[in-house]
Parts: structure tokens; C-alpha cells; sequence
């Protein structure tokens, strides 16, 4: 039934559950529709030949439509709508809150390519390459108008815009390559905003993160659809049909990121390694509840952490002074994120088997996570080693 | 229901003071008060009058004119123009989609087409079509004034519009936007185009749109005939009502948001700049909060068309006339609160977006009441099946239709795939077009014989009606399908899959515009050959028809009583006789206007 409807109704291809629960909620709401319109229309026609006029000047009763009849009427549509939104909103939350354990990778609109920075070091353009059955979370913003991250295939989109990031998580239960649009409207080129997200098996996914290329992993079909628009400037990049690869040795996004916190000066008053200096210690600084200078307290997530680079003097950290300076229009996006990048690493062990150089990951103790989040803190516990994944 | 009266004070057949005052036309009034006012019928007192277009024949007397009529005429006129420039342009873009790859034009013309199209038929066709022209035409009429509150202000809204379509047709030959007509940032402060001068056009249009509500709201104030009580009013007015006020409230929020983006533009201020510590997301509050009750400024006024449409060929009393009058200010209010749910998937917040949601539901439920009780009133009716009634089954289909996809839309999750897409294209185009595109339809039909004296041909009439209709459900039908599909909107290329589908409405466009070519031959032709159209073609009970065809300058030379409920089928029409309660003063005041 599911899969007669979804043709009729020429809806791609469901590749997360969500995108089947929020495909039932429509098939409903589109037959209501489509039976509430029908209904309708077929009163009026039939009242219209039942009552057609007889002879002119025809009289006709005073019919008022009782009260009783029009509450009922009025509360059986509110119900009727009402339930439409509360399984609506549920999904809509579903849809807005990303799992905890899910694999981050940063992604950058711009006038008018996708690009995909992956915390393990490779970064693409055009083509977003994940495991199957695992969560994955974007973290998107834009170099410089509004986008709109959209694929069809997950039911999900989400604008992108610059100066702020957002986000948006999937779980691809089919492997497969599904269609990247750009939904919003951005500029001349705006309908060649193409991508591609290929959902490959975690072992194929391993060996690409290694270096592999992904046409030796998978037999991708050829169509004019999958088209990639990029420039390519970067010599350390090679083209291909999917997007384009680094090659060479992946640098990890936060070891980008410790290189850009060196730049810039961030640790001339912040420090890794949880001692408190000029500005509050990056490590374990994820996710806590962060106590301000206003008596409120905030969580540090990538809001937080992006408006404190941007706008610090807003939400300024219980105890410290005002003196940091705004960063706004001095970094790069993907500088931005490779130090949101940085800051996460300081805080979780990474899911994949990537180590880290050894001045990042050796804290004098090691930092209390309870606090934190129980369950990271019971897998910090069980780790077999250092540093390394479980 | 108690069968409403007009003035229960005044008996029916008690003699009138009315002999003092002239009420005739000046050949009468120069004969003296003895023409035995007490007995006058109004339709024999007017037979002596031109109709309101040939009291004067110059062209300045058109250019110069604060007769309701004549603007209201004159908008209609611009208003057509208007939708034809925008059609035209709506079968261009549908042409170049006959193929994924280009097919007519440029990407950058494509741009620049899509967004010119948005703007000329929101601000120049749909928001005045129905206010400014009919609106104008017969508020005052229904309500058995002769002109509007401010005759002269009226005046001023033709100017406006029409310096504000010339401010915007120069930025259309000077280069074009190439923005949307939503102008988003920081887009819409980077591009090339010419973008300034439509801004700066629409903001003159603004000005037009906040007179016409000013004065209509006035006018339902103050003008109304002695004896009518605000809830014996027609319905139409109720509507015109209640779209003013949403006129007044909201125009002014676009007029700031078009200013700031112009200086944005034009002089680089950066109020919506990122890098500057502008908001992004605010410029998008700041235009739903006005071009979202603008939806209800484009389907309020087609509402007050269907209400009297229905009853008038149904011969039939409103199941409840307080429902739709009521749910028309239903509607209007929260309206106003319903502007987020254009931004679900624009960054706000989880909870924002639920809030959005659930109050957008209210709308529907006002609008399902409004359909459920005119479907309600043709229950018992003595129906006539004419062309506004066609169009009437039409609306109603088109109207629950695309309402609905609006209810679909509102349970968050489901627009979080449908944002951006064909599907909402084909929703808005659904109440746009569907609805109000064909209330339009209905209200020229309706009304034609009272503005023109002239009836068309009814064959005709519902051959391209039915036309109408179904080249809309071909043109618009597949899209809901596209964007099932994931086929975001305003794109030029588009992938291969989805061309069946795309051909399918282009063509669908071409029949749409077979029907309404077809219109335009037969109204056109019935001025100069139709049947003169008699006073009461549809044996309605509203005020206008109680005028002759066309109405005279001054609509009624004297006041007229309210004797009848406007939607009394239950009883024979009545004559309409002049009100013996007059106000002297008022009765002076006019006199002396019409002398020259």
C-alpha cells in the first residue's frame, strides 16, 4: 500500500524511516484533502440540480443553520486539523533534533556548489559520502547567500545561511545516491545547485575515509542529472564524476582547527588543556551548561560557540572580563568550523579510529564528564586506549 | 431568524416629509417640489439621468473624476492590463519548461521573468483586482451612498498605482530583478540587477492600497443609508471591510521592508548584512508579517464575491449570515498571526515553528465555515445555474483544495519537504488563481449587466468558464505532483524525470488561456452588440440592483428606505422607496455639490 501510493503520489524513494512516517501523515491529509474538495464540489452540483429554479420569482424558506450544527461542525474540523499538527509537530521535532552519537561533517553552501568537510580529514564538493545505518549530522552554514539544503529522498530540508549554523542529521537505511538541491532561491545558477549524498556500506565508507576513491567502490549509474558545478582551485584536489576527493595525507578538521586557533591568536588567551587563563579553557567546554555574566545559563553548542566568536561581549561567561574581540568578517566559515571542530574533540572521543597528534589529547587528568552526559561519560570509561575509538 | 427590517420605527406605507426636498434631476428640481416626491419611485426619477459614464465624455473628465464608478472602472481597466502583462509572462516561463535544458530563453531572463510575474500579479492585479475596482464600483451603491467617504483620495489611489506600475515597468526596461518578488537578503543587496526602482514602485502601489482601505472602512462608517444597521449590511461589504483593515495594518510594515532593502541595495547600508551584525532572518519576519495577511487581502474580497454570487443565484437567505461575517474578521485576525509559517525551514526556532503551525490552523477552520455555510445556503434555494455560478463550483472545488494543501502545510512536518517546491507553488496558485482568479471571474459576470448595461452571451459565457477550469486543474494539477516529486521552484534546469509532468502544464496553460482569450471576446463584444442588461437581471435583493443599468452619477438621488433584508427571498422583492427619515442637512449638502 505504502509503495502504491508513494508512486501515485510520485513521491521519491524513502530512503530514512522518517521519511516514511512523515509520508503516512501525507497520505492521509492529501485523501482528506482530496475527499473534503470532491465532497464539496458534489454538494453544490447536486443542491444546484435538486433545487434547480422552477418558475421565476420561486420564494424560498428561511433556513438558518442552528447553533448546535455549527459548533459541532466547527469542533470536528478543529479536532480534525489539530491531530494533523500534533503528529506533525512530533515528526517536526524528530526532524529537528539530531541523535547525540551522530557523525558530524560540515557543509558549506556557496554561489553555487555543496561542500563537505568531514572531521577525519577529507573534504569534498558536491558529493556527501555516508555509512548506511548511521546518524549523521550536518553542521551548515554559507559563504555568502541564503541556500537551502535539501533531499528529497530524507523528506528534510534546511535553509543555510551565512553569519549562522545549522543543522540538520539523517539516517540513510539504503545504500544508494540520493539528489542534493538547493531549495532556496541563490542567483543565476541557483537550479544547477546539484549534489549527491552516496550511502555506501560502513566498510566501503572506512576505506574511502582511508583514501579510496569512490568510483573503486561502488558502480555509480552515469546520468546528465548528476552534474557537479565547481571550480577547482585547489591543487591538492583531483576531479572526478561524484565531486571531487583530496588526495594525499587527510589532515583532521580539528587539527585544521588547532592551526587556525594558533593563527589567529585564539590561544593567547584560551588554553586546551582545561587550565583556566585569559578566556575559559576549550576543553570539555561541549555541550556543558555554561553559566553567563547575566546569571543565565546556556548550553555550548554550535550557536553558542559561533555567536561567542562572532559577537562575544552578548553572552559573556560568568567570572571572565570583557575583552575578547569580535571575529566577525575575520574568519572563514570553514575556519569557523574547524574551530567548532577543535573544540568537539577536546570534549568526545572520535567515532572513527583517526589519533591525534599527541599535544591535543594529553590533558594533565582527565576531565570530569560527568556533568556532561552520563552516557559519554560511561563510554569515556570504557575505552580501551587512549584516544582510539571504541 | 427573525426576518430582519430595515427601520422598524418607519411603517411601510405611513406618509413621508419627503415633499420639501428636490429629489429629481435639475430639469425637476427647476419645475419645483411637485412631482410628488412622497410617491417617487426611485428607478422612475434616475430613467431621466445619464448613466455614469456619459454624464461627461471628455477625457479629462475621466482623468479628473471622483466618481466611485469611474475609478472603480478605470482600476478594472488597469487591473486587466496589469494580469495580462503577468499572464503573458506566466505562459513564457511554462514555455521555457517544455524542456529541461534552455528552451526559450536565458537563465538570467528566466530569473528576471519569474520575478517580474510575482510582482505584477501580487501588488498589481490581485491585491487591487477585486478592492479597488469592485469594491469601489459597489460599496457604495450596496450601502445606498452616493460616492465614497473621500471622493478625491479616491482619485489619488489611480495615481498612485499608476506611478507605480510606470516606477516599475523603467526598472523592467533598465535592466530587471532578478530577485523573486520576496526579495530576500543578502541576495537581493548583492544582485546586479535593477533592483531599486521596483522596489520604489511597489512602495508608490503601497500608498494606493492604504488609501482604498481607509476610505472603503470610512465609507461602511459613515455612508451607510439611514435605517441600515451594520449587521443588515451585504456580505460583500463585510468583506471589503475586513480586507481594509488588513490594508491599513500591514502595508505599512512592506513600505518600511522595501525601504530598508532599497537603501540596502542602492547604498550599500547593510541593514541585513551578516558581516555587519544585520539579521537575516529578521528582513523575512518583517515581509510575511505584511505578505501574509496580503494573502487574505487576495482571498478576502473573492470570499465577499462568492457570498453574493451564491445567495443571489440561489434566491436564498445565508444559512448564518453572522458565520461569514464574523469568520471574515476571523480570518483577518489570525492572519496576522500566522507569518512564521512561511519560515519553517528558515532557521527559527523548533518551538516558533509549532506555535506557527497550530495557529495557522485557524485560518482553515474560519475558511471552512465561510465554504460550509455557502454550500449550506443553497440548501432549499430556487437555483439558477448561470456563469458566476459555474465559477462559483470552481472556486469552491479550487478554493477547498488548495485550502486544504494549506492545512497539509501547516502540520510542520509535511512542509518541511514541500518548502520551496512545485507543491507550494501549486498551493498559493490554487488560492490565487483558483480562488481569486476565478471570484473575479464570478464578479465580472455578476456584475457586468449593472457596470456595462450590457449582457453577454451565456453560452459563451459557461463554455469558457468550464474552459477556465479545467486548464487550470492541467496547469497546476502536475505541479502539486513535482513537488511530491522534490522539484524545487525557480529553477531554469531541472532534472530529466520531470519533464512529462512540466509539458503537462505548459500545456494546461494554453487552454487556460484559450478561456479567458474567449472571455475577453464575447465581454468585449457584448458593449457595443449585447442585450441591454434590465435593472435586475438575477432578481437580487442587495441595494445595487434597486439602481437602473448602469447606475446614474449619484447612484440615488435621494436616500432610499431599508426595507427589505438584503437577503429576503422569502418574500416578493420590494420597490425600494426614498427614506422619509432624511437628513436635511445631508440632503442641502448634496444638493448644492451637484449644482455647478
Amino acid at each position: 500500500m505504502n509503495e502504491f501510493l508513494r508512486l501515485i503520489l510520485y513521491l521519491p524513494k524513502q530512503a530514512t524511516s522518517l521519511a516514511r512516517d512523515i509520508d503516512q501523515l501525507h497520505y492521509w491529509v492529501i485523501g482528506i484533502t482530496m475527499a473534503g474538495a470532491t465532497g464539496v464540489a458534489v454538494a453544490a452540483l447536486w443542491f444546484t440540480f435538486r433545487y434547480r429554479r422552477r418558475y421565476e420569482g420561486e420564494l424560498t424558506p428561511q433556513v438558518q443553520g442552528g447553533f448546535a450544527l455549527e459548533m459541532a461542525f466547527i469542533s470536528s474540523l478543529a479536532i480534525l486539523f489539530v491531530t494533523f499538527w500534533v503528529i506533525g509537530f512530533q515528526q517536526f521535532i524528530r526532524i529537528r533534533t539530531p541523535p547525540k552519537d551522530a557523525m558530524v561533517v560540515y557543509v558549506t553552501g556557496k554561489q553555487w556548489m555543496w561542500k563537505f568537510a568531514y572531521p577525519e580529514g577529507p573534504s569534498t564538493i558536491g558529493t556527501l559520502v555516508v555509512p548506511v545505518d548511521r546518524n549523521v549530522k550536518l553542521v551548515m552554514t554559507s559563504r555568502d547567500v541564503i541556500h537551502s539544503f535539501y533531499v528529497p529522498a530524507f523528506r528534510v530540508k534546511q535553509d543555510v545561511l551565512p553569519g549562522r549554523y545549522e543543522t540538520f542529521w539523517f539516517r540513510a537505511e539504503h545504500q544508494g545516491l540520493y539528489k542534493i538541491f538547493c531549495a532556496e532561491y541563490c542567483g543565476l545558477n541557483h537550479s544547477k545547485m546539484w549534489g549527491d549524498v552516496l550511502v555506501v556500506s560502513p566498510e566501503d565508507f572506512d576505506r574511502w575515509l582511508r583514501g579510496t576513491a569512490v568510483e573503486d567502490l561502488v558502480n555509480l549509474p552515469a546520468g546528465r542529472d548528476r552534474q557537479v558545478v565547481a571550480t577547482f582551485d585547489d591543487p591538492y584536489v583531483r576531479r572526478s564524476p561524484f565531486g571531487v576527493v583530496l588526495e594525499g595525507r587527510p589532515l583532521s578538521m580539528a587539527d585544521r582547527g588547532r592551526m587556525v586557533a594558533e593563527r589567529r591568536g585564539c590561544l593567547s588567551c584560551h588554553t586546551l588543556d582545561g587550565q583556566r587563563h585569559i578566556g575559559p579553557t576549550w576543553r570539555g567546554l561541549w555541550g556543558r551548561e555554561v553559566s553567563l555574566a547575566t546569571g543565565e545559563t546556556v548550553r555550548a553548542d554550535e550557536a553558542y560557540l559561533t555567536r561567542s566568536m562572532m559577537d562575544p561581549q552578548v553572552q559573556l561567561v560568568a567570572g571572565y572580563p570583557a575583552v575578547m574581540p569580535t571575529y566577525q568578517g575575520m574568519l572563514e566559515p570553514a575556519e569557523v568550523g574547524a574551530i567548532l571542530e577543535l573544540i568537539r574533540a577536546l570534549e568526545a572521543p572520535l567515532p572513527t579510529g583517526v589519533r591525534y597528534p599527541s599535544p591535543l589529547m594529553e590533558p594533565p587528568d582527565r576531565p570530569p564528564l560527568s556533568h556532561v552526559d552520563p552516557e559519554r561519560a560511561q563510554q569515556n570509561r570504557d575505552l580501551p586506549e587512549e584516544g582510539v575509538a571504541p | 431568524m427573525k426576518k430582519r427590517r430595515g427601520n422598524p420605527d418607519i411603517e411601510p406605507g405611513a406618509p413621508s416629509t419627503f415633499g420639501a426636498v428636490a429629489t429629481g434631476t435639475e430639469g425637476d428640481r427647476a419645475a419645483g417640489p411637485g412631482r410628488g416626491a412622497e410617491l417617487a419611485d426611485l428607478r422612475e426619477v434616475a430613467v431621466h439621468a445619464k448613466p455614469y459614464y456619459a454624464d461627461e465624455t471628455t477625457i479629462w473628465s475621466w482623468l479628473s473624476t471622483t466618481d466611485h464608478k469611474r475609478i472603480g472602472i478605470i482600476f478594472f481597466v488597469m487591473t486587466s492590463v496589469a494580469l495580462l502583462i503577468g499572464g503573458v509572462l506566466a505562459m513564457v516561463l511554462r514555455l521555457e519548461h517544455l524542456t529541461p535544458d534552455p528552451t526559450v530563453m536565458s537563465a538570467a531572463t528566466y530569473n528576471q521573468v519569474f520575478t517580474l510575474h510575482g510582482v505584477i500579479m501580487v501588488w498589481f492585479f490581485l491585491i487591487p483586482s477585486i478592492p479597488a475596482a469592485f469594491g469601489n464600483f459597489f460599496v457604495p451603491i450596496m450601502l445606498g451612498a452616493q460616492d465614497v467617504a473621500f471622493p478625491r483620495l479616491n482619485l489619488a489611489t489611480v495615481y498612485f498605482y499608476l506611478v507605480g506600475l510606470i516606477v516599475t515597468v523603467v526598472g523592467l526596461v533598465a535592466g530587471g530583478a532578478d530577485t523573486g518578488w520576496t526579495f530576500y537578503p543578502p541576495y537581493s543587496s548583492q544582485t546586479f540587477t535593477t533592483l531599486v526602482p521596483i522596489l520604489i514602485g511597489v512602495f508608490i502601489l503601497g500608498w494606493s492600497t492604504i488609501l482604498t482601505g481607509i476610505n472603503l472602512i470610512v465609507t461602511i462608517h459613515t455612508l451607510r443609508a439611514k435605517g441600515m444597521k451594520l449587521m443588515q449590511m451585504p456580505l460583500f461589504v463585510w468583506a471589503m471591510y475586513g480586507v481594509s483593515v488588513i490594508q491599513v495594518v500591514a502595508t505599512p510594515v512592506l513600505g518600511m521592508v522595501l525601504l530598508i532593502i532599497s537603501l540596502d541595495h542602492g547604498l550599500d547600508w547593510g541593514f541585513f548584512d551578516p558581516a555587519r551584525g544585520g539579521d537575516l532572518i529578521l528582513f523575512q519576519h518583517l515581509f510575511w508579517f505584511y505578505s501574509h495577511p496580503a494573502v487574505y487581502i487576495m482571498i478576502l474580497p473573492a470570499m465577499g464575491v462568492i457570498s453574493e454570487v451564491v445567495l443571489a443565484l440561489s434566491h436564498k437567505n445565508p444559512l448564518s449570515y453572522k458565520a461569514i461575517a464574523y469568520s471574515t474578521f476571523g480570518i483577518a485576525f489570525a492572519g496576522f498571526l500566522t507569518w512564521g509559517h512561511h519560515m519553517f525551514v528558515s532557521g527559527m526556532s523548533t518551538f516558533d515553528a509549532g506555535v506557527f503551525g497550530v495557529l495557522s490552523m485557524f485560518v482553515g477552520i474560519f475558511s471552512a465555515i465561510k465554504v460550509f455555510t455557502w454550500v449550506g445556503s443553497m440548501y432549499k434555494g430556487s437555483i439558477s445555474l448561470r456563469t458566476p455560478l459555474v465559477y462559483v463550483f470552481a472556486f469552491l472545488f479550487l478554493f477547498v483544495f488548495g485550502g486544504m494543501t494549506g492545512i497539509a502545510v501547516a502540520a510542520t512536518s509535511l512542509d518541511v519537504h514541500w518548502h520551496d517546491t512545485y507543491f507550494i507553488v501549486a498551493h498559493f496558485h490554487f488560492i490565487m488563481v483558483g480562488a481569486s482568479l476565478t471570484a473575479w471571474f464570478a464578479a465580472i459576470h455578476y456584475w457586468w449587466p449593472k457596470m456595462t448595461g450590457r449582457m453577454y452571451s451565456e453560452a459563451w459565457g459557461i463554455a469558457a468558464s468550464i474552459l477556465v477550469f479545467l486548464g487550470f486543474i492541467a496547469t497546476f494539477f502536475p505541479q502539486f505532483l513535482l513537488g511530491n516529486g522534490g522539484m524545487p521552484r525557480r529553477y531554469y534546469y531541472y532534472p530529466d524525470h520531470f519533464q512529462a509532468l512540466h509539458v503537462m502544464s505548459t500545456a494546461g496553460t494554453w487552454v487556460l488561456a484559450l478561456g479567458m482569450t474567449i472571455a475577453l471576446i464575447y465581454l468585449i463584444f457584448s458593449l457595443f452588440y449585447g442585450a441591454r442588461a434590465p435593472m435586475n437581471p438575477w432578481g437580487a435583493r442587495t441595494l445595487e440592483w434597486a439602481v437602473p443599468s448602469p447606475p446614474t452619477r449619484h447612484n440615488f438621488e435621494v436616500t432610499p428606505l431599508i426595507e427589505q433584508d438584503p437577503y429576503d427571498y422569502s418574500n416578493p422583492l420590494r420597490e425600494v422607496r426614498p427614506n422619509p427619515l432624511y437628513d436635511p442637512e445631508l440632503e442641502r449638502h448634496r444638493s448644492t455639490e451637484r449644482s455647478p
